[in-house]
């Protein structure tokens, strides 16, 4: 068990971008015994994923391994030749992609491709493969291993798919596979599945992996130890239950931290209010076929309501309908006690004032072309009839708010802020308006975890001190506990259960809510194998009940 | 301003050939007047003169020096030829946009207008039209202008409509913003990259369309010196060269003359575009 398969010393990695070679990984030592898995977390941008492919002694079009050695079962990588790194390559070193949709070949069947490598590679024929393909999909638990491969990518779920590609990965039964974040793009209880497929299998060929992921609840249940990145240095390694239990680095303990913030419960409000939003047995969808059926829903003032639910569930839906983009097909809208116009068109500028939203992604929620000033700008010219120097004044005063430095960022275009500053400029569009009721739909779900809970935080203030109302979309139970008050669960587009927030986290839950919260990985490394034990228990007992 | 200098400075070098080749046309064809030595429809000398003083590219069938005409020739064609190119860009690009952000049934019908207009050939059609009308430069630019401007309507369209789909334009109609603030605010400033480039591209298919149309003798008419009329009137020569003197030989070379001219142009401007589709992709290198 002990003896070493990969070790990379002082590894240097430089990318090249406006005409100089910058450094990416900026000396990273790296050793790796046979059958161990190594966990690689950082935020996005700290090299992960350019580490992991030096592994196979690949780098990514631009770049160039500048300095250091990487030794692969004795065999350097960084001077081999590519004839002989592409013997190495999908025979000892296999690679899995984070998105297996784009990674396959939609042309092919799955065990077309399945077969590629070995038969490739001369280590199996090309009938051996097949067989061997249909003993892997069963053993990393695809439903109908004989079939499955003989379908296209584009007809197997997204997790089947991940798992599909896992088996691809061990078809030449390499030494060593590298996953790069393959369970990210997935749902919680779709990830459950590949996890405990992929963890499975790998120990099973006691293969070695390096598991490249930013969230480290995953990197706990996978990892025998983990390995921090901080923009392309290594910050600290240890074996994975010293690393969960007892951090030594300040920026370790800072990413293990932000799972904790809960945010305080709001003041209590006079009983004599009525909801600011009512919701009245509505139902809407794209053409005939309605997606949301029967939605009652009350959202208090002043107060946090996060809408859960799995992609597909109708959250959005439901998001577009509020705002008036999407005019429900029955059912009635009121706010603040009078109706609310289906169509947004229909509704005054005062009453369009009042909602607004943030979306999940930033990037295309800010016009690439206009200046930060304008971004802000626009809604206080629109709304409130600010201009010239008043405005100014103003949206200096917002981007305070938002906790950016208005002088610095005033004249700046959206393409020279970070992702955070970005949701956070939006944040502030939405702010000018001066809304009491802020739709937030996955405000934090294409961010790190750090730069998430910057935002969480933000919002949080932001309600105490301007008395906003917030429905706030998300998939992440974690960001529910840190900042809901109420909760409601949604599955194909019906509310399965709603209710406050420390209701809703205590048990009995109706079947959905007690999978979707049971699903969410947690920091104990342990939490994987009992879950699948308390599930195998129950699967098992049923029958005699 | 600053933006375009910092463009300029990293132009590769075939960016700047272009815009040198495109600078020295432009002040050939605004110089005219200072810049030819002789009229530009006058008979200043004998006919089929060589290439020596004072007609240093010699003379045509009646005697009008070809330098001077290659240099007023400048002035006509890319003159009629950029207006031509922007009022088809005025009308392709507003209906486009417009098409794209209205949508429904306004888009159908304009979309199938063009369809039908562009089921023609446009050759054949503008020199139908033309027939009808006459050949005044008035018509000969509206003809080439409403003919070139489904190419734009359809580019522009397509490229305003994969904008709208964007967040920020549902943030703006959320926020109840009017049709003409999406299109001048929101839409356009991201469409402009591709529709310069497109710009280039259609002058230069504006060009060479206005030259066939004078080589066939439906374009701009004589007197007025034009580079593809030019081409027509000294193409014949070409069987009367002699390569065994240099001044016998220049018959030979007489067509090429404008001929070159309208390449060269269409070079020049074809480098600056790709230049500029270069940078509107957001490739860094």
């Amino acid at each position: 068990m002990t003896d070493l398969l990969l070790e990379m010393k002082d590894i240097r990695i430089e990318g090249r971008s406006d005409r100089q070679w910058k450094p990416i990984i900026k000396g990273v030592d790296l050793t790796l015994n046979r059958g161990e898995i190594l966990g690689l977390i950082g935020e996005s941008g700290a090299g992960k994923s350019t580490l992991g492919l030096a592994a196979m002694g690949y780098t990514k079009g631009g770049c160039r391994i500048s300095g250091g050695s990487i030794r692969f079962d004795g065999q350097d990588l960084v001077g081999a030749s590519d004839e002989a790194l592409r013997r190495l390559r999908g025979a000892r070193v296999a690679y899995v992609a984070q998105s297996a949709a784009a990674a396959f070949n939609p042309a092919y069947k799955l065990i077309d491709q399945y077969c590629e490598a070995p038969v490739k590679h001369g280590v199996m024929s090309r009938d051996e493969a097949q067989s061997d393909a249909v003993e892997l999909y069963r053993k990393i638990r695809l439903p109908n291993p004989e079939g499955i491969g003989f379908r296209y990518p584009h007809q197997v779920s997204g997790g089947q798919l991940q798992r599909a590609m896992t088996a691809m990965a061990m078809a030449c039964r390499p030494d060593l596979i590298i996953f790069d974040e393959p369970t990210t793009a997935l749902d919680v209880t779709t990830q459950i599945e590949v996890l405990s497929a992929i963890r499975d299998i790998v120990r099973e060929y006691n293969t070695a992996a390096i598991y490249i992921t930013h969230d480290l609840a995953v990197v706990a249940q996978m990892a025998d130890k983990i390995k921090v990145l901080l923009r392309g240095e290594e910050v600290e390694e240890a074996p994975a239950r010293e690393m969960l239990s007892n951090p030594k680095q300040d920026y370790t303990k800072s990413l293990w931290a932000v799972r904790d913030f809960r945010r305080a419960p709001p003041a209590a409000r006079q009983a004599d209010e009525g909801p600011l939003l009512e919701i009245q047995n509505m139902s809407a969808g794209y053409g005939a076929v309605d997606i949301l059926k029967g939605i009652n829903l009350n959202i208090a003032r002043g107060s946090t309501v996060a809408i859960v639910g799995e992609s597909g569930s109708g959250k959005s839906t439901m998001a577009r309908v509020v705002m008036g983009l999407l005019p429900p097909s029955s059912g009635t809208l009121r706010y603040d006690g009078s109706p609310l116009p289906k169509s947004g068109k229909e509704r005054p500028r005062d009453l369009q004032r009042h909602i607004q939203m943030i979306h999940q992604m930033a990037d295309t929620a800010l016009n690439p072309k206009h200046r930060i000033k304008d971004v802000i700008g626009r809604p206080l010219e629109f709304f409130l009839g600010l201009k010239g120097r008043a405005k100014d004044a103003r949206i200096k005063e917002l981007l305070t708010l938002i906790e950016l430095d208005p002088d610095e960022f005033f004249y700046r275009i959206p393409s020279e802020l970070s992702g955070g500053q970005k949701q956070r400029v939006c944040i502030a569009r939405a702010l000018a308006a001066e809304p009491d009721f802020i739709i937030c739909d996955e405000v934090t779900s294409a961010l790190d975890q750090l730069v998430a809970e910057g935002i969480l935080r933000l919002l949080d203030r932001l309600q105490r001190e301007m008395d906003l109302t917030y429905m706030f979309i998300t998939h992440d139970i974690a960001t529910v506990r840190s900042i809901a008050d109420e909760v409601v669960v949604m599955q194909n587009g019906v509310i399965v259960e709603q209710g406050p927030k420390d209701a809703m986290f205590s048990p009995p839950h109706v079947p959905y809510t007690e999978l979707l919260l049971s699903s969410v990985p947690e920091m104990d490394p342990n939490w994987l194998t009992q879950l699948l034990k308390e599930r195998g228990d129950a699967a098992t007992q049923e029958p005699q009940q | 301003m600053h933006n375009l200098s910092h463009h300029l400075r990293d132009a590769p070098i075939s960016a700047w050939i272009g815009i040198i080749i495109v600078v020295f046309y432009a002040v050939l064809a605004i110089g005219a007047p200072l810049l030819a030595p002789f009229a530009e429809s006058a008979s200043v000398g004998k006919q089929y003169h060589p290439w020596t003083a004072p007609h240093y590219l010699g003379t045509d069938a009646l005697g009008r020096d070809v330098l001077s005409r290659l240099i007023y020739g400048a002035r006509n064609t890319v003159g009629i030829a950029l207006v031509t190119t922007a009022l088809a860009f005025l009308l392709g690009a507003t209906f486009g946009l417009l098409a794209a952000t209205i949508g429904g049934w306004f888009d159908a019908i304009i979309s199938r207008v063009v369809d039908v207009m562009m089921a023609i050939p446009p050759l054949i059609f503008a020199l139908l039209i033309l027939t009808i009308t006459g050949t005044s430069v008035i018509a000969l630019i509206l003809v080439i202008a409403v003919l070139d401007s489904t190419r734009v309507f359809r580019l522009s369209r397509a490229v305003a409509q994969g904008i709208l789909t964007m967040d920020y334009i549902e943030v703006a109609r959320m926020r109840g913003e009017g049709m003409f603030w999406l299109i001048r605010k929101e839409v356009l400033p991201n469409a402009a990259a591709p529709l310069i480039a497109e710009f280039g591209l259609r002058f230069c298919f504006v060009f060479l369309f206005i030259s066939a149309l004078s080589f066939l003798g439906l374009g701009i008419q004589p007197p007025t010196a034009d580079w593809g009329g030019m081409v027509r009137e000294s193409a014949k020569l070409i069987s009367f060269a002699n390569f065994a003197t240099f001044q016998t030989a220049t018959f030979g070379l007489a067509p090429l003359l404008p001929a070159g001219a309208i390449a060269l142009l269409t070079i020049g401007v074809n480098l600056i575009v790709d230049w500029v589709l270069h940078m509107s992709s957001g490739l860094k290198e």
